[in-house]
């Protein structure tokens, strides 16, 4: 059993990170990132799979770096890359490999990406890649073919609170623990109301849910996200108080906001998925300031 | 309808240059209504490339013909001693047409147009994409609203988190989430219930991807040998 499981069944409060691998091959920042930044400090760290549409190393072998330096990883899976021969062979090479956390999503669409004339692949969704987690842990393969050797997952999925509308996003959600998922990792949240809004609606699946936090680096990010990043809404007041902090205060302005939105709805959640997006370094800090 | 355009007509030229007796040959069906390739593109593209030749001192002739339907046998089989007397024939049609004209004729068939999709008129001038052919419909389940068509990563199990507050899709901001549309009107209708029914993993060989497709219909052959 992952860690993040463990921790998760014995209602521990937990916390989760993320890495970004980088383009090209020098890993040695993203493993530095991990090793001083996240271990010991979360539970486990997501890998993300060609964020943003963006093409880098693949999650799979920095799942199995984080693995060699004593990090748990959670192998983030999209359907955008890969048909279903290509995800069901992946998910079989990362239990071979040790890898214990999957997480699935659709992924972002490849005109936002620097390939945006590749063929999108889509074959599988995100509903029915989770059922094909499940389907390889029953000893099978999509085509009813029998495995030799099953593998076994802590099976993940993602949900957006702050989606407008939301209900769709619910009835997702419910099809997505149908199909087997046991945790759920947020996308960023940055209200507490409408996240306990959300929590109200979901907290009758009982699955537990990890709060998304993502560091406000500064007031145009907050407004491009608004504007760029559907399911993510920045309060005005946000902007406001990261737009009247100096450019050398702003970490720590960021941080500030950060543990507060934390300690807000810490009670409305099982955990909390971090999302620095290349501020690792704060993490130590906000974990501190956030009495974490 | 097969939804097409024009290739830029500098294009045209460059794949025509070769040949000096062309036959424009137009399709009356669906490139018509879509003001691609009927009769009045045919008459426009013949005027328009007979002033480039004349401009560029060559000495290109252009015929002109619109048939009721490129992709069938019988209205092919008149224009044939036509098309047959031309160096070449610049088909107007879908690249279906064109290829059974190119099957057909003894000389070459070069494409005029770009095939773009099935599609409807939206409004005047606007033309848009609502069917992908995939060969296993549910339309039913949805409200008839089409998830492969519509939904930008053709999903079959509701909306990604990529929707913005105004129901536009993530890589689009002018186009709608086909399943917010699919969304708002099963829950106008009573049946939000088709949401929770998960969908299995889309059969994509009954699709119009990989190998090319055929419809039998064994009560409407005459002579099935001569058809494989």
């Amino acid at each position: 059993m992952s860690l993040l499981e463990e921790s998760l069944k014995q209602n521990k409060f937990v916390v989760t990170g993320e890495v970004g691998p980088p383009k090209g091959i020098n890993i040695a920042p993203i493993l530095e990132e991990a090793k001083h930044c996240l271990k010991g400090r979360v539970v486990a760290v997501n890998v993300t799979d060609n964020q943003s549409s963006v093409m880098r190393i693949g999650s799979l072998v920095i799942c199995q770096k984080l693995l060699e330096i004593g990090v748990e990883p959670v192998f983030q899976m999209t359907c955008r890359d890969r048909n279903r021969l290509a995800l069901q062979s992946d998910l079989l090479s990362a239990a071979v490999s040790g890898i214990e956390n999957v997480l699935c999503l659709t992924g972002d669409h490849i005109i936002l990406g620097d390939h945006p004339q590749a063929k999108p692949v889509f074959d599988l969704d995100s509903v029915t890649l989770l059922k094909t987690v499940s389907t390889l842990q029953s000893g099978k393969d999509l085509s009813g073919s029998n495995l030799d050797g099953t593998p076994k997952f802590f099976r993940g999925a993602v949900v957006a609170p702050a989606a407008v509308p939301l209900e769709p996003q619910i009835i997702k959600m419910e099809s997505k623990i149908e199909a087997g998922a046991q945790f759920f990792q947020t996308q960023a949240v940055f209200d507490a109301k409408t996240f306990e809004s959300f929590v109200k609606q979901t907290e009758k699946f009982k699955v537990p849910v990890l709060l998304g936090i993502i560091l406000l680096k500064s007031a145009a990010m907050a407004k491009f996200m608004n504007e760029n990043v559907a399911g993510v809404s920045v309060p005005d007041s946000l902007i406001k108080e990261m737009a009247e902090t100096k450019k050398e205060e702003r970490q720590k302005k960021s941080v500030e906001i950060a543990s507060r939105l934390i300690r807000q709805m810490k009670p409305l959640c099982q955990g909390i998925h971090l999302m620095p997006l290349g501020w690792g370094h704060l993490v130590p800090e906000l974990l501190t300031a956030a009495n974490l | 309808m097969i939804v097409a355009e024009q290739k830029p007509i500098k294009q045209i030229y460059e794949i025509i240059k070769p040949y000096k007796k062309v036959l424009i040959l137009g399709c009356g069906t669906c490139v018509t209504v879509c003001s691609a390739g009927g009769e009045k593109e045919v008459a426009t593209l013949a005027s328009a490339l007979a002033i480039m030749s004349k401009e560029l001192g060559e000495k290109g002739e252009f015929l002109q013909q619109t048939i009721e339907r490129q992709c069938d046998r019988e209205f092919i089989e008149p224009t044939l001693p036509a098309a047959n007397s031309c160096d070449a024939v610049l088909s107007l049609a879908c690249g279906a047409g064109v290829q059974l004209v190119s099957d057909m004729t003894t000389v070459p068939v070069v494409p005029g147009l770009n095939t773009k999709f099935m599609g409807i008129t939206q409004e005047q001038g606007v033309w848009t994409e609502n069917c992908r052919g995939c060969g296993d419909c549910v339309l039913h389940l949805t409200a008839g609203i089409c998830p492969v068509s519509r939904c930008s990563k053709s999903l079959t199990n509701g909306p990604c988190g990529g929707y913005n507050k105004d129901g536009k899709c993530e890589a689009d901001r002018e186009m709608d989430c086909g399943w917010i549309l699919i969304y708002n009107r099963l829950k106008e209708r009573g049946m939000l219930d088709n949401l929770r029914k998960i969908m299995e993993p889309k059969n994509w060989s009954l699709a119009s991807v990989g190998k090319p497709k055929k419809v039998i219909r064994e009560d409407l052959r005459i002579e099935p040998e001569k058809i494989k």
